[in-house]
This record gives C-alpha cells, structure tokens and sequence, in this order.
C-alpha cells in the first residue's frame, strides 16, 4: 500500500500542476516561455485560445492556379506561403496564421479584421513575377502586356483603367501576347546595392534551379533586352550584357528609392503562382461572443449533470469516479493551454463528447466491481478485479474511436475543414486522457479508500450502490 | 432470464421500419435532384451569408434585392426568430461580386452587420464530398480490421467484426432517416459538421459493441458448454446496466448543448444524440443477435426454438 500513496501523491501533485497552469491567471515567465512553441512568440497562460468561430475573424483558403501544363514544385507553395506571411504581417492583424494546407493550399486566419474581403484581396492580390521575352518589341517600365500566364492582362487592366480603379498605363502592344521565360520562383533574394562608381543597382541571387534556367537562356540572348513583368506591369526591361549564373545584377539610372521599390517588388511583389480563394469563412463578433457564452454554460450544466447522476448512481464509487472526472476536466484544460489547442465550437463539442467516453470507463469498472461483489469477492478484490477486468473493453472501444479520430484528423487538414479537424483533436486527446484518469486515478483513489476504513464504506450497501 | 437473443426477429424488424424511411428518402433525392443527400455547400460550393439588419426586413424583400442584382437562385430565410437576422444561401461569389451585391443590398434595405460570411467554390465542394466518403469508408475497414484482430482467439473473428460494422451501417441509415425527416421539417442539409456527427456515431457505436462482444469474449472461455445464444444473452444482460448508465452520461452534455449551446450546433447534436441512442440500441439488439443469426443461420427463429437449438429449416436467410 506504500506505493499506492506514492502514486496517490503523485496525482495530487500533477493536478495541482495541471490546475495551476488551467487557472485564468497570470503565470510566471520562465514558465510561459517553457512551453512549447514559446520560441518564435512569447506564450500566454492566462487564458485559452479561441477558434474564429468563438472570437470572431475570417478564415481563407487560398488555392495554387496553374496555367495549363505547367506543374507545382514544391518550393513554390514554401514561397507563396512566406509571401503571404509578410502580406498578413503588413495588415497590422494581431495574430493572424498562415498555415500550408495539403499540396497547393495556404489558409489564412485574420482574427477581427473590420473589412474581411479588402485584406483577402490584398493578401492574394499581386500576381507572378516572370522574366519575359520582348520579341524585338521596345518595353519600358510601366507598360502592360500581355503574356503567356497573363495572357488577358491588357484586358483586365483595361477594364480597371475605365472604371477607374487604375491609373491609365500605355498599352503600346494590347493584341500581342508575350513569351515568358522564367517566373519568380527562379529569384532566391533581390537586394538594392551601390555599383563601383555608386550607382544604385538591383543586385539579385538565384536559386539552385533557376541558375541553371537562367544561365541557358542569358546565354543565348546576350546583347538583347528582358523584361521584368509583374502583374501584367513591365517593371524594367535591362539589356542582357553577358551569361549569368548564381547572382546578377541590373543597372540603369535607378533613384534609391526606384531601386529599393523594384527589389522588393522582386522580392515579395510577386507570388511564384497565383492565389484563387477556394473557401472564405467570416464569423463577426457578435455570433462569436454569443457562442462562447451558451457553449460555456451548456458545458458547466452539461458536467454538473454528469457528476450528479454518477453520484446518485453510483454512491461511494460514483463520488470516487467524480474526483477522477474533475481530474479529467483539469488535466483537458492543462494540456489546451500547453499544446497550444485552438478551441472551436466543434472542439468544444469533442471535449464534451469525451466525458461521457471518460465517464463510460469508470461505470465500466464500477459495473465490474459490483459484479465481483455479487459473487461474493471481498472488497478488495473486487476493486482489483474491477480494473483488470474492465480493462480490455476500455482499450478496445478507446481505440477504434481514435482510428475515427485520425481520419477525420486527416480529412480535416487535407481539406482546410479545421472544424473537423478541432473536433477530431480535442475528441483525441480527451479519449487518451481519460484512459490514464480511469485506470490511474480512479484505481488509486479506490485503492487508497480500501486501504483506509473504506472497506466499511464500500460493504454498506447505501453508500456503495453495489 | 429475459431472452432478448431469441426475440430477435422483433428487433430486426423495429430496425428494417427505422432505417427504410431514410433509404427510401435516398432513392427520392437521388431521382428528384441528382443526389442521393441534401448537401450543403461544403459539397456543392456556394455561399451562406447570415446579415443583421439595422431595420427589421421580410426574406422576400432580401430575395427580390439580390434577385434583382442578377441572383435568381438566392434562396433567403428569417434565423433566430429575429425580424432583423436573415440567411441568404446562394452560389459561389468572388469578392468584387460580393462588394457589388453589399452596396445594393445596403441601398434597397439599409445597413447591415455581417453576422457569418461563408463561400466554398464548386470545384473544392466535389472534392470534399468524395473524401469524405473516403473517409468514413476508410474508418469502416480500419475498424472491422482491428475488431477481427482484438477478437482473434474466439471463433470467427471476422463475423465479429462484420456484426459490428452491419450495426454502425444501421446507426447511419437511422442518422439518415433522422435527416430526411428535419429536411422537409426544417430544411436540414448535410454539412461537414454531419460528417463528423457520423464518424463520431461510428466510433460511438463500435466502441458499444465492443463492449457486449468484450463479454461474450470472456463467456464463451469461462461457459464453454453452453451455446452461443445463452452465452449472448447472459452478455447482454450483464452489461445491460453499463449500456444505458453510459448512453445517458453520453447524452447529458450533448443535451446540455442542443438546448443552450446556440443555434450554430443545434444541428450537429441532434444528429449526434439520435446516432448515439441508435449506436446504443444496435450494440445490444443488431450486433449480438446477428452474431447468433450467423452462428444459427437464422435471423426470425420461432418461439419454440428458444432452447438454443439450431433449425436450418426454418431460417430465412
């Protein structure tokens, strides 16, 4: 029994732990910067993280286009992704995400934002970055054309200048559509630098695969003119002056400012494929606050209800399977915050669903135990029996509901559906949990009452409900 | 003892009367609009737009305005007994269209506050509906393959796989039918949230008959002597009380949330509660006595045969 209060400590210390860190209150710093994930952002304790649907917010999925034949390398996603990062970070939106989704799927997160479809415009906006041949034609900056992956720019931005949201551009070539020869995605980094003499020049470096690309058609071209599109938009058209290979640079009688401007146009002007909105969600406010607080309230009365039955059911052992199930509820909210789970309504709904999974186990016991009792076992060995025997049935049942779990897991994250993916996860780790405060927790604290006058308590048959 | 095996045929016949009206509901849907389900826009791309306006305004009025913007198909509804909230569900629009129909809109009704905004493309929508029956004919064999292996060392354990998956399929016609009913009462459509609502059935379900076969498991090693039916029975009956306390503390906070937790869930968890009361009944009285059905081969055994003999003659199989 010695090693049965060693436990019995034990427990008491990790739900102290765990209530301690679930609490709404401020913790200490060298614990928020202990959690995991803490290394990029600091962390707070002090409250949970709450989904769109609670707190209010749009979620996008943003999807890869590819013209016809042309096919996604996998750098490109990584770099449309940390575009799209740098674009919701210049939104000025307070913890906003950026998650890859699948193979050619980003999805945003802005919490709170006041004009949802403005940022997403903004966010998905700009268009390719691609180095394009002139065919003999005299392109300069500012001019737009149409070319292979923007075969209808001209078009477009036509339609934008009579209506007014553009400015007029000259449009010196609108029924030819031009040949591009590299995208964006060749660019490793595009910097503003001083040449020899102090000129601003745009140095730029290529990436592993694209110098090669690069290399094979500067070769070829020497002495004639590339243009630098963006968009649709020419934004230089430099003489090619020799082969280049790993690094170059572009002169010409750039400003700073037109050499910063055209660097970081370079740079992240331009996603290396284009962006198409496949799914937009926006939750305002209002339904959010509204959500929290019924949810909140139908799972307090939920609980309470739950202890309640166990308690007039099951008497003694039910009081016993209640400690283990607000152990349950303290350890859930714990691991939430140390995680971090995103709570959503849908995850909020697994959590739920997982008491009554939690609680099942322990009226498994309990239905063991008095069975034990009723063929006349002493208490203590119905107790032992209990557990052991109760045990394959609790494995069994547990794990086929996590194979659920994993696919809808999977079907969530695949398809962007984060609310099949929250309910899959909190359901998950509520389904583990409740395995270790059913066969741990429980068993200990039952142990521990035996061990003490329990056995008294538990042969009443009152108090015991056997 | 109360014979629940031998009564079987009753309890087959109780299930054929639940699970018929959601596949004749099937039938009808899949011959009047192409589908065998009302799907929502997670599977057919659209957009569901829930605005507050300042004034209070008809569904009709909403319907003429976005009509009237060149959105024929619009269909519009008051939610949440309020004059002022309405939901209008429409096809799929990109952001200028939408700015386009917020201005006409503002200028025909007045102002209005965005309560949810949501619009999936058609192309995404197929695409979720065919994983998502990926995904619930996945969990199916996942779970028949680690059933039969969890049961490995009684006889037949992929009959008891088999039972227990015939009885999740039974759960899901019941959710079925439970929808074809609330979709001509209230307009029910199946969402990504029904999906989850059914694998979560499943695994519910599952996790019940696991429970009565974990007995018979343990029955047929200690009463070797006895027949499947006695053994199935005695199962049934020992784990009677554990089936109902766990189908109601399951229920409690499902309850709990259909009735307070906001209209947003309302849906889910009335799916969720009769899939988990469906889930509770199937465990006992589809799985276990088609179990006895297959040992016996017969799935409506007479009165008389209550010994636990077997009949070939007589079965209806």
């Amino acid at each position: 029994m010695r090693n049965n209060t060693i436990w019995l400590i034990v427990i008491l210390l990790l739900v102290g732990v765990a209530l301690y860190i679930a609490l709404p209150i401020n913790h200490p710093t060298w614990l928020e910067s202990a959690m995991p994930g803490s290394a990029e952002a600091p962390r707070d304790l002090s409250q949970l993280k709450l989904g769109l649907d609670l707190r209010g917010g749009t979620q996008v999925l943003l999807q890869a286009e590819l013209p016809e034949g042309q096919v996604l390398d996998a750098g490109a996603m990584d770099t449309a992704k940390l575009i799209v990062e740098n674009r919701v970070n210049g939104l000025g939106v307070a913890e906003a995400n950026v998650q890859a989704q699948g193979e050619d799927r980003i999805m945003v997160e802005l919490p709170g934002v006041d004009n949802p479809d403005q940022a997403v415009e903004t966010i998905r906006s700009t268009g390719q970055l691609e180095f394009v041949e002139p065919a003999g034609a005299q392109l300069a900056g500012g001019m737009i054309i149409n070319t292979t992956n923007h075969p209808n720019a001209v078009a477009d931005a036509q339609a934008a200048i009579d209506a007014g949201t553009l400015e007029p551009a000259a449009i010196p070539y609108p029924d030819q559509v031009f040949q591009t020869v590299m995208t964006g995605d060749v660019l490793r980094n595009a910097l503003p630098t001083q040449g020899q003499f102090g000129q601003w020049e745009i140095g730029f470096e290529l990436t592993g695969d694209g110098s090669d690309q690069f290399f094979n058609y500067t070769r070829d071209h020497v002495g004639q003119p590339m243009a630098i599109v963006l968009d649709g938009r020419v934004l230089s058209a430099p003489t090619i002056q020799a082969a280049i290979r790993d690094q170059g640079v572009i002169n010409g009688q750039f400003t700073r400012d037109e050499a910063d401007s055209l660097a970081i146009q370079m740079r992240y002007g331009a996603l290396p494929v284009p962006l198409s909105v496949v799914d937009i969600n926006t939750i305002g406010a209002s339904l959010g606050q509204a959500s929290v607080d019924a949810s909140l309230r139908a799972g307090i009365i939920g609980l309470v209800a739950v202890l309640l039955f166990m308690l007039l059911l099951y008497r003694l052992p039910g009081f016993v399977a209640d400690l283990a199930l607000v152990a349950y509820v303290i350890f859930n909210l714990a691991i939430y915050k140390i995680i971090p789970v995103t709570l959503t309504l849908p995850g909020i709904a697994g959590f739920l669903l997982s008491i009554g999974m939690a609680v099942d186990a322990n009226i498994l016991i309990i239905e063991r135990m008095k069975e034990e009792v009723r063929i006349g076992r002493s208490i203590r060995l119905a107790v032992e029996a209990g557990f052991s025997r109760a045990w394959p049935a609790i494995r069994d049942g547990n794990l086929t509901t996590l194979i659920s779990c994993a696919v809808l897991f999977w079907f969530g994250n695949t398809f962007g559906a984060s609310i099949v993916k929250g309910f899959a996860f909190t359901l998950a780790i509520g389904v583990l949990l409740s395995m270790f405060t059913a066969m741990v927790v429980s068993r200990v604290l039952m142990r521990s009452i035996v061990a003490t006058q329990g056995e008294k308590a538990l042969s009443s048959r009152i108090l015991s409900g056997f | 003892m109360y014979q629940i095996v031998e009564k079987r045929g009753l309890w087959f016949t109780v299930s054929i009367i639940l699970t018929i009206p959601g596949i004749i509901f099937m039938i009808y849907m899949l011959a009047t609009t192409g589908s065998p389900l009302p799907l929502s826009i997670d599977f057919t791309g659209g957009t569901l737009w829930e605005m507050r306006f300042d004034q209070p305004v008809t569904p009709g009025e909403v319907r003429q305005t976005f009509a009237q913007a060149g959105y024929q198909d619009t269909v519009a509804y008051s939610v949440g007994g309020d004059a002022t909230d309405i939901q209008v569900k429409l096809k799929n629009l990109d952001t200028p269209a939408k700015e386009a129909l917020v201005q006409q809109v503002e200028a025909n009704l007045g102002t209005f506050e965005e309560l949810s905004y949501r619009s999936i493309g058609p192309a995404i929508g197929s695409e979720v509906s065919r994983a998502a029956l990926l995904a619930i004919a996945l969990a199916s064999v996942f779970i028949i393959l680690y059933v039969a292996w969890a049961f490995r060392q009684v006889s037949h354990p992929f009959r008891f796989g088999a039972c227990a998956v015939s009885a999740l399929v039974h759960d899901v016609f019941v959710v079925i039918s439970f929808v074809a009913i609330m979709y001509f009462v209230a307009g029910w459509e199946i969402n990504a949230l029904f999906l989850t609502a059914v694998l979560t059935v499943i695994g519910y379900s599952v996790n019940d008959t696991i429970v009565v076969f974990d007995r018979i498991r343990e029955n047929s090693k200690r009463h070797r002597s006895e027949s499947l039916t006695t053994i199935s029975n005695r199962s049934i009956l020992e784990t009677a009380q554990r089936s109902i306390a766990t189908v109601v503390t399951t229920l409690l906070p499902l309850i709990a949330i259909l009735i307070l937790g906001g209209p947003t869930l309302r849906q889910f968890m009335a799916t969720l509660i009769i899939g988990l009361i469906s889930g509770g009944y199937s465990s006992i009285f589809n799985a276990t006595a088609l179990l006895v059905s297959w040992e016996e081969r017969s799935f409506f055994p007479r009165k008389q045969q209550t010994n636990g003999m077997s009949d070939s003659s007589a079965a209806m199989a």
